[in-house]
């Protein structure tokens, strides 16, 4: 981990730190919710927490495409592959997340189900032209980065005429889920979570532009910067959210400018436009029923469409009891208040989907967090 | 699956395909969701897509950085373990 050290050394990485320290005022705390789960990984790989004032608190989001997947849809995943003899297609990280009664995609493909892991739909096209006998599905999910190349892949199954091959689409949408965040009532129980400001993800930016994200300012008075992924970044872009909120500001600023521009990739989003559209509305994780979230496959397409050819049977999900990965989306809980955290539910043994995804936040503190506490109490003990 | 990786073209092939290398591993990405894209640029492969371009320098950083933090490794098994098509040494 030298870059670790490298970094934290850096003069960069000092003067930025003594720039936040500078601009930020001590009177108040700053809750920062990063989006993202990349850069809430880069936030613990790189200590950056312990880096600016204590007034400075990072939030983390809901920006972790497999833990926002809520349990029905991966229970309608598995009886796909189990009661419908179809090869279903998966990202890898779909893998290991445990459904109802902790079913995972994993445990159906012990059970004679026919799961392959792919690493593109491009491989998920190539084992539909293998196995023209077979139905094949492509379980899809993920944020703005990873729906284009599921919509090229369903304009390439038409240009070539292939028959077995349908996506189960699952894809949502950042800057509904932003607005969600701040304009949901708390929980019961829960304290209401206060966000002063967004670091807003970068790569969903290249493709969609930082464009989308101006009403949610507007209208909810929150600032957002567009945050690149490395350390630097993330301290840049805090230097800027702290300014913004001290002079009353809620605009919408790039940091990434090196790839993220106003409106974004218009090619990818043409392509997308063409095959998707928007859903009523879609269920998330911990975040409930949001509005307008989520993208179904267009009617001209509907011959690729997993959910008009495999009508799935309704179903109650449930959580694994006491996983507080939902409140943990919503920014209303950190990892280590679960009381199955590090101890029944661990990397190895994943309870919850955020542990189970390295974007994951119970991953992110598990992997990072533990050395911190530890680091923290000796610290404490030493005063 | 969130990451991308920056990568050099190697070279232009049918069907919005190219080649390109990385870490001595060559793979086939898609080219569907960028205009005219060059041998010798780079660009950041997301999912087996290229998703922009990007200058030589902030590739060279992207990867030094990935490297140095233990990512790139995972994120290259992850790319040539799945299904992977036209890898060569
Ligand atoms: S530690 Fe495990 S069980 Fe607890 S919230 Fe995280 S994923 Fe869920």
């Amino acid at each position: 981990m030298r870059y670790v050290s490298e970094f934290r050394d850096g003069s960069l990485a000092r003067k930025l730190a003594r720039a936040i320290a500078q601009a930020s005022d001590r009177t108040r705390n700053y809750h920062l919710m990063e989006f993202c789960g990349g850069h809430t990984h880069a936030i613990f790989r790189y200590g950056v927490q312990d880096l600016v004032p204590e007034n400075v608190k990072y939030v983390h989001g809901p920006g972790c495409p497999v833990c926002v997947l809520p349990v029905r849809r991966l229970d309608d995943a598995v009886e796909l592959a189990l009661n419908h003899d179809v090869i279903l297609c998966t990202y890898g990280d779909m893998m290991r997340v445990p459904g109802t009664k902790q079913k995972s995609l994993i445990k159906a493909k012990a059970e004679g189900a026919d799961i392959r892991m792919v690493y593109s739909t491009q491989d998920a096209l190539r084992i539909t032209r293998d196995n023209s006998h077979r139905e094949v599905v492509f379980f899809a999910i993920g944020f703005e980065t990873t729906t284009p190349p599921t919509a090229v892949a369903i304009l390439q199954a038409k240009a070539e005429g292939l028959k077995n091959f349908t996506v189960f689409c699952n894809h949502v949408l950042t800057p509904p889920a932003i607005a969600h965040i701040v304009n949901a009532p708390a929980e019961e129980g829960e304290d209401p979570v206060r966000i002063d400001g967004f670091l807003g993800p970068s790569h969903v930016s290249s493709v969609i532009g930082s464009k989308p994200y101006e009403p949610v300012a507007r209208i909810y008075r929150k600032p957002v910067v567009i945050a690149g992924f490395e350390p630097l970044d993330v301290m840049q872009s805090t230097l800027m959210l702290i300014r913004q909120i001290n002079e009353g500001r809620h605009d919408v600023e790039n940091q990434y400018t090196r790839v993220v521009t106003r409106d974004g990739n218009r090619k990818a989003q043409r392509l997308v436009e063409q095959v998707l559209e928007l859903r009523r509305e879609f269920e998330w994780r911990g975040l409930g029923t949001v509005p307008q979230s989520a993208l179904k496959i267009r009617k001209d397409f509907s011959d690729f469409d997993a959910e008009k050819r495999f009508p799935v049977s309704p179903k109650t999900s449930r959580e694994v009891k006491s996983c507080e990965c939902p409140a943990i989306l919503r920014g209303a809980k950190r990892p280590t208040e679960c009381k199955l955290f590090g101890n029944i539910c661990t990397p190895d043994n994943p309870m919850g989907a955020c542990m189970v995804s390295s974007e994951g936040a119970c991953a992110a503190y598990w992997t990072y967090g533990r050395k911190r506490d530890a680091a923290a109490a000796i610290k404490e003990a030493a005063v | 699956m969130c990451l991308a990786i920056p990568a050099r073209v190697v070279s232009l092939d049918a069907d919005d395909m190219a080649t390109v290398a990385l870490e001595g591993i060559r793979k086939l990405v898609s080219t569907a969701l960028i205009d005219d894209v060059a041998v010798g640029e780079y660009v950041l492969v997301h999912v087996g897509f290229a998703l922009h371009k990007l200058s030589e320098e902030e590739a060279d950083r992207t990867l030094k950085l990935m490297m140095e933090a233990g990512v790139l490794a995972e994120e290259l098994e992850e790319m040539a373990a799945a299904g992977s098509t036209g890898d060569a040494p």
